[in-house]
């Protein structure tokens, strides 16, 4: 249907160069996350595709045909705006058909699309309201219905859910999962909250200053991240990261110092790391066990208890890093108990001071 | 409940010392014009519902309508025309004692005729001897006048005057000098606002700059050109389209650069989505920015209105003074040179040039406010 190429794109605003080199093949009928810190050219990479935004070099092109120089209507794409930027003035349905009447559809026609795609979102009822007469749920279900309604060959969606409440943003996060299952259109979605992009996607391009950091299906980021900023961007609550040495280096393993304590041998290397460079060691919360035997472990105070019922979160600290551990259930650890906590060796990342990950 | 404090007393306070402040003129010229010239001549319009005395000098029918019975000539007639609702309290024959007699009392003239006076003003002058001359005699009257209001004026003014004619001469200066400048700056505003292209800032720069030339100053520069020009094509020196084209030349900064703030506290987000939805800059202009803007419109409408309706200057700088083309205030100031004793006419005329500024104001007031806080608050 819809396959996107973006080839060695450049963006300045002024002097800033904000998106640097970028290149994404984006398959028809994805759902692919753009994520990142603010300020990492997500929005602009999407505005970019959506023609709201010059291109300085490089070329992006939808199904096979190059769009640079294309106005938004021309490129077949609907965007979903952060802040739903409905048109006031105009009832839901009216807001819903601008396109299409802007198109010279039928009046049947209008009528039909607006009213499938209503149906679709659970919106017929409030046809005939005016925006502000919704709650913020109901205003984006119309702005992305003003995006159903044109049948575009790619749907963006700019931030859709970080004005909604915590409760609204998961159930239309669910939403818009089943929506792309039932529309089968390609969707590009941008966002900073790293459970969208988690939940959501087929693939995630994680950006970090202009740059693709690392793209890839979920899992592959979460287990495999390249870098020490994904390493940190996926995952909730973050990586915990420990300063430490390489202490011997063999051909498939990296063996180094956990804090003089002891040392811990990690399946995995780099060809430019030799024994003494300074590494960070990666490790997740929910990886690390209390009082479980396991191939490393720490002995440390507790600072902080965060009881969230499903799991408890322990903020322990380890000569100056601190140090999340989450446990499962309910747990009688307590502020200033000292706690052992364990952890795999397979479940170890390691960064070089270039902040690049071994394989 | 609001909290009363010292400062919400005080601003509460001064806002009714200003609404006052600017109510009384108005009230008063009002009341003023509803008047009976001969009262509004002698006292203030605050008198205006109560009873005032009014003291007059009438005289009296002359030989011609004198008629003989029982040895008398006698005269009769009445002082006041038509019923007037006064009364007279007290009447007098000479200018020294003008309240010498009260009503029922016989004066004596010195050639020994005699005169009595009713309250309604009916007097019967009476001689032995027959009246011999052309004019009466004068009559001192003192009398108590009630309330009296009328719409006399109303006409004198719009019919006699002149001041209809000024009026409607002042409209035809006014809506097109308020219409013109609205249509070129609401295109203007958004290609301001919304449109990329070269020179952008600049020209906006340039538009606030000339909000800082003085009107004054370059009135009669612009005559000069506009005659020069308008010689080219034999268009006369003074005319409509001269004034239309000065208010719009010199109202068009302004507005410009109010809808220009007012379009720019839009969100940009939707003219994005506007464009994503395949609008061209001529849809996002009628389809959104016009509905959008009824407030904005209507707030720019009411100060480019009541600024042409008012102004004195540029209608005499580029208008001749005839009666096809005198503009309200222009007329004003004549009658003032002209008729300046006639407060009945100088009051009428001032309500008259007001009321068309308070029906647009009391009509788009809502507008008004709206469209100068537009964009404080989110909406």
């Amino acid at each position: 249907m819809a396959d996107i190429k973006i080839d060695t794109v450049n963006k300045y605003y002024g002097d800033v160069h904000v998106i640097k080199d970028v290149s994404l093949d984006i398959k028809s009928q994805s759902f692919t996350v753009l994520v990142g810190p603010s300020g990492c050219g997500k929005s602009t990479m999407l505005r970019m595709i959506a023609g709201l935004e010059d291109i300085h070099s490089g070329t992006i092109s939808i199904d096979g045909q190059v769009v640079n120089d294309l106005p938004p209507k021309q490129r077949n794409i609907a965007m979903v705006f952060q802040s739903y930027a409905l048109y006031p003035h105009m009832t839901v349905f009216d807001n819903m058909a601008f396109g299409l009447k802007l198109e010279k559809r039928s009046k049947d026609e209008i009528n039909d699309r607006v009213q499938e795609a209503a149906r679709i979102l659970q919106i017929e009822d409030y046809l005939h309201r005016k925006p502000k007469q919704l709650s913020g749920g109901q205003r984006q279900r119309v702005a992305i219905g003003r995006a159903i309604t044109r049948k575009p060959k790619v749907f963006l969606f700019d931030e859709p859910l970080s004005n909604l409440d915590a409760a609204l943003r998961v159930q239309m996060r669910v939403e818009l999962a089943k929506l792309h299952d039932q529309l089968n259109a390609t969707m590009i979605y941008v966002t900073h909250d790293q459970t969208e992009a988690m939940t959501l996607a087929n693939d995630i391009v994680v950006l970090d200053e202009g740059i693709v950091s690392q793209k890839g299906s979920p899992m592959d980021l979460y287990n495999d991240p390249n870098n020490l900023f994904v390493g940190g961007f996926i995952g909730s609550p973050k990586m915990n990261f420990i300063s430490t040495k390489i202490t011997s280096k063999s051909s498939d393993k990296t063996e180094v110092d956990l804090m003089g304590s002891s040392k811990i041998s990690i399946p995995k290397t780099s060809a430019s790391a030799s024994e003494g460079d300074e590494v960070q060691l990666g490790i997740r919360p929910e990886h690390l066990t209390v009082n479980a035997e396991s191939d490393g472990s720490w002995e440390s105070k507790v600072f902080v208890v965060e009881k969230l019922g499903s799991g408890t979160f322990l903020y322990l600290e380890k000569e100056g890093e601190p140090l999340v551990v989450e446990t499962e259930g309910d747990s009688n650890i307590k502020v200033g108990d000292t706690v052992k906590v364990g952890f795999s060796a397979s479940r170890c990342h390691l960064f070089d001071s270039s902040q690049q990950a071994f394989k | 409940m609001r909290k009363l404090s010292l400062t919400s007393i005080l601003s509460q306070l001064l806002l009714l010392i200003f609404v006052i402040i600017w109510i009384i003129p108005t009230f008063g010229l009002f009341i003023s014009s509803l008047r009976d010239k001969d009262l509004l001549s002698i006292s203030g319009w605050w008198t205006s519902l109560t009873t005032t005395e009014i003291n007059e000098i009438h005289r009296m029918l002359g030989m011609e309508y004198q008629i003989q019975e029982n040895n008398y000539y006698i005269i009769k007639g009445s002082i006041f025309e038509g019923n007037t609702g006064k009364k007279i309290t007290s009447f007098g024959i000479t200018s020294k004692k003008i309240n010498e007699f009260s009503l029922g009392e016989i004066a004596t003239f010195k050639d020994n005729s005699e005169v009595t006076i009713d309250e309604n003003g009916n007097y019967v002058w009476k001689s032995k001897t027959e009246f011999t001359k052309k004019k009466g005699k004068r009559l001192f009257t003192t009398s108590l006048s009630p309330p009296s209001f009328t719409f006399d004026n109303y006409k004198e003014v719009l019919f006699k005057e002149g001041i209809g004619r000024a009026f409607i001469n002042t409209l035809a200066v006014a809506l097109p000098s308020t219409l013109i400048p609205l249509i070129i700056c609401s295109f203007f505003a958004y290609a301001l606002t919304w449109m990329k292209f070269f020179g952008r800032d600049t020209l906006l720069a340039l538009i606030i700059a000339s909000l800082v030339v003085p009107l004054q100053m370059s009135l009669i520069p612009i005559l000069t050109i506009y005659n020069d020009f308008g010689a080219l094509f034999g268009v006369a020196a003074k005319s409509y389209p001269g004034v239309w084209m000065a208010h719009t030349g010199f109202g068009l900064a302004s507005t410009t650069f109010l809808l220009r703030n007012f379009l720019k506290s839009l969100p940009n987000e939707m003219m994005e989505a506007a464009k994503v939805d395949g609008a061209s800059h001529y849809d996002i202009f009628l389809k959104i920015i016009l509905p959008l803007s009824i407030p904005a419109f209507a707030s720019i409408f009411i100060l480019q209105f009541l600024w042409c309706w008012n102004d004195l200057l540029v209608g005499l700088v580029f208008l001749d003074q005839v009666p096809s083309e005198i503009i309200l205030t222009a007329k004003l100031k004549e009658l003032l040179g002209s008729r300046g004793e006639n407060w009945e006419i100088l009051t009428t005329g001032a309500f008259v040039s007001m009321t068309v500024p308070l029906f647009i104001f009391f009509a788009l007031q809502r507008y008004f406010i709206r469209g100068l806080v537009s964009g404080s608050v989110k909406g």
